[in-house]
């Protein structure tokens, strides 16, 4: 038993986070929320760069052949940046079923642009018609009736959908599920797909760790820097007691998320009740880190000005995504009641 | 990252449970907090220190395996599975014990240790005063300097099991003329000694588990000064950290709550709701984030780090989930709760109840759970103290 990451890991979290403190400042995000995308894409090249796109990707397509647990550090940081775009959606979902379950002329097509940056790829699950992500991608991969399908983007049909966190660029997507777009079915599709949920669910507990401690951050600073009756309100308990919550839910999610992603890697018996435990936990303390760092900034939390509102409608989002608290609870009490 | 045991720990594993299986009492103890069941207590806890599972993680010297802090875990997780009375020696093993480790002399470790783990000298702790609480600083016992050693004086109180325990430990003003965290020195002391006087108080739950002591010129050698004269709130900062971090709660204990709360809520689903499905659920997953936070902690210290402030995170977290638990239990049981241990038709034999009154010391004791978010903010947070 040793609960901690190796240096190799670490490396690469401190190489993500040095990349999005570099690139992906707020006013990044601030610009994708206004439809601007020229940061994003700069940041997304950069990524592609290190790597960090394709490393589930095996060697021999150019990836890094890592696993989830590799994951949940760089997906951690890149929450902590609210960076927007499909990130999980094309590295941790689409390129390994892409892989997976491509035929030679859809990987050959598409896992190189893939992983050198060029292609972003969402994922659309059997019973998920609104994509976040979709206005900008170039490649669907979606599941229809135990089929997967390989689509571009440009051949589908977007609607678009208003998330309330505009950098999520929600559409409804139709296509037509003909041979043309099939991807194989020799490969068990399902259960492909089925990993991939699993992934989707672990990638949004990861980054709502991440949205959790910026959010603290924030909240944590603004506690020290604004003065109200001659002194910081952070050397009042009352604010104190909100903020050492908030911690405690982060601190208690944490270990849940990285054990979940140990557990998908080594296909541990109760992987899925480990996903189900960091998907709650996690989007629970997001939750809750949210509203009290919008309380301790009063009212210029309250307003588009503030960057919080960024980061507090990104954890909403991924919250309820993949399984929100009530489906997730519902899964792990089939397992233990 | 390796999240499975080792060889060596899941043979550690089998070697625990066989015994505790095999050893551990069929019937249940009374409790551990009157008169009657500690001595019963103290029986099991000699045979625990005979069959050297008394404290798993001591040097072989006194009485321990030397089992590194996760076989500890383990140890703690098998103990409280096979459902094991509760420990009446806590307060010297895993309160004073890491304290003599830290600060004690050869010969204080070597007199005191192995009597303390076999149960054979009874230790409660004494750092609670009538006007010092959570102001723990603002003590007001004094110890006077005499030949060969020092005489205590002064007013203890909400002290665990002292109304059967032969010695306890604690802070006393050494020096009048310093102020707060200065001047005190910490002092063992006996409890039948001449100048003693101990009165039993009973707790929420009517147990006689708290005690008042009073201390009128009580003599006590130098060789019972534990650290320096004068550097006692040093010593005892370094043991209400372990007070209040795993030592005192591993997260086995709320494990084996949360399985008996899933056999309750089998045996009385018919009327539950989903509500209190949902709360059963989330009591086990409680249990499960707790062991996970702490693999990860103890995984930090087995690499050169220290508990730290996480111990008022673990502290805070554990009291506030064992509160939740009990809850639930009782909303399970519904219009029974109200029959306790005394009731002959009481619901597993009153336990819930009798827990449930226990669980809300948690977030009072060993430093209030408010004292535990004052130092989780200004010392993980970084926010300014006024």
């Amino acid at each position: 038993m040793r609960f901690a990451f190796t240096d190799d890991q670490k490396m690469l979290r401190d190489t993500v986070r040095e990349v999005l403190q570099r690139e992906c400042a707020p006013d990044v995000v601030r610009a994708a929320w206004e439809g601007r995308l020229q940061g994003v894409r700069s940041v997304w090249d950069t990524l592609a760069e290190t790597g960090v796109i394709g490393m589930m990707a095996s060697e021999e397509a150019g990836g890094m052949g890592m696993a989830e647990l590799d994951l949940v550090l760089p997906l951690e940081e890149a929450g902590y940046a609210a960076l927007p775009g499909p990130l999980v959606d094309t590295a941790a979902v689409g390129i390994p079923i892409l892989e997976a379950a491509g035929t030679d002329e859809q990987k050959e097509r598409w896992l190189g642009p893939a992983l050198s940056g060029e292609a972003r790829i969402v994922v659309s699950f059997e019973d998920q018609h609104i994509v976040p992500h979709v206005a900008s991608a170039d490649l669907l991969i979606a599941e229809r009736a135990g089929v997967g399908f390989c689509v571009p983007i440009a051949e589908a049909s977007v609607n678009l959908e208003q998330s309330v966190d505009r950098a999520r660029e929600l559409g409804r997507i139709t296509f037509e599920a003909g041979a043309k777009f099939r991807m194989r079915e020799d490969v068990d599709p399902r259960a492909q797909f089925g990993i991939g949920r699993e992934r989707a669910a672990l990638g949004a507990a990861a980054q709502l760790l991440g949205l959790s401690r910026r959010m603290l951050d924030m909240a944590v600073q603004y506690a020290k820097d604004r003065e109200q009756f001659g002194k910081p309100i952070g050397a009042q308990q009352a604010v104190k007691h909100r903020l050492a919550n908030a911690l405690i839910e982060q601190e208690f999610a944490r270990p849940l998320v990285y054990r979940a992603g140990w557990a998908m890697t080594t296909s541990a018996a109760d992987a899925e009740v480990a996903v189900s435990l960091a998907k709650i936990y996690a989007g629970e303390a997001a939750k809750f880190v949210a509203k009290e760092a919008l309380q301790v900034h009063g009212a210029i939390g309250y307003t588009i000005e503030c960057d919080l509102h960024m980061w507090m409608k990104r954890a909403w989002a991924l919250a309820a995504a993949h399984g929100d608290a009530a489906y997730h609870r519902e899964r792990v009490g089939r397992h233990i009641l | 990252m390796d999240l499975d045991f080792s060889v060596s720990e899941n043979a550690f594993r089998q070697e625990c449970r066989a015994w505790l299986e095999a050893n551990a009492p069929r019937e249940r103890l009374p409790s551990g907090d009157t008169r009657e069941g500690f001595a019963l207590h103290l029986e099991w806890e000699r045979a625990l220190f005979d069959a050297g599972w008394a404290a798993v993680s001591w040097p072989k010297q006194y009485g321990g395996r030397e089992a590194t802090l996760i076989e500890w875990l383990i140890f703690e997780e098998e103990y409280y599975r096979v459902g094991a009375p509760s420990r009446v020696t806590q307060n010297g093993i895993f309160l004073l014990a890491p304290t003599l480790f830290e600060f004690g002399t050869d010969e204080q470790k070597e007199r005191i240790l192995r009597p303390m783990a076999r149960g054979d000298v009874t230790w409660g702790q004494a750092w609670s005063e009538p006007n010092a609480g959570s102001d723990l600083a603002s003590l007001k016992s004094t110890a006077r300097r005499v030949d060969g050693g020092w005489r205590l004086s002064g007013q203890k109180t909400w002290s665990t099991r002292a109304a059967f325990c032969d010695m306890a430990y604690g802070l006393f003003r050494s020096d009048p003329d310093q102020a707060r965290h200065r001047g005190l020195t910490y002092f063992m002391f006996p409890l039948h000694a001449e100048g003693v006087t101990v009165r039993g108080v009973d707790r929420l739950d009517g147990d006689e588990g708290f005690a008042e002591i009073f201390l009128e010129d009580v003599f006590v050698p130098d060789t019972d000064v534990i650290g320096q004269v004068h550097q006692g709130w040093k010593v005892a900062m370094a043991t209400t950290s372990s007070e209040r971090g795993l030592s005192l709660r591993s997260p086995g204990r709320f494990m084996a709550i949360a399985t008996r709360l899933i056999d309750l809520y089998h045996r009385y689903r018919d009327r539950s709701d989903p509500v209190l499905r949902d709360q059963v659920v989330q009591a086990w997953m409680d249990a499960q984030a707790y062991r996970w936070f702490t693999f990860q902690t103890v995984t930090r210290m087995r690499e050169g780090g220290s508990i730290g402030p996480d111990s008022s995170m673990n502290k805070v977290f554990w009291s506030e989930m064992d509160v939740r638990t009990h809850e639930t239990a009782l909303a399970l049981i519904g219009q029974a709760l109200e029959l306790d241990e005394g009731s002959p038709s009481a619901v597993d034999g009153g336990d819930w109840m009798k827990g449930f009154q226990f669980a809300l010391a948690g977030p009072i004791y060993a430093g209030t759970n408010e004292i535990q978010r004052n130092i989780i903010a200004e010392r993980v947070l970084g926010l300014p103290r006024k």
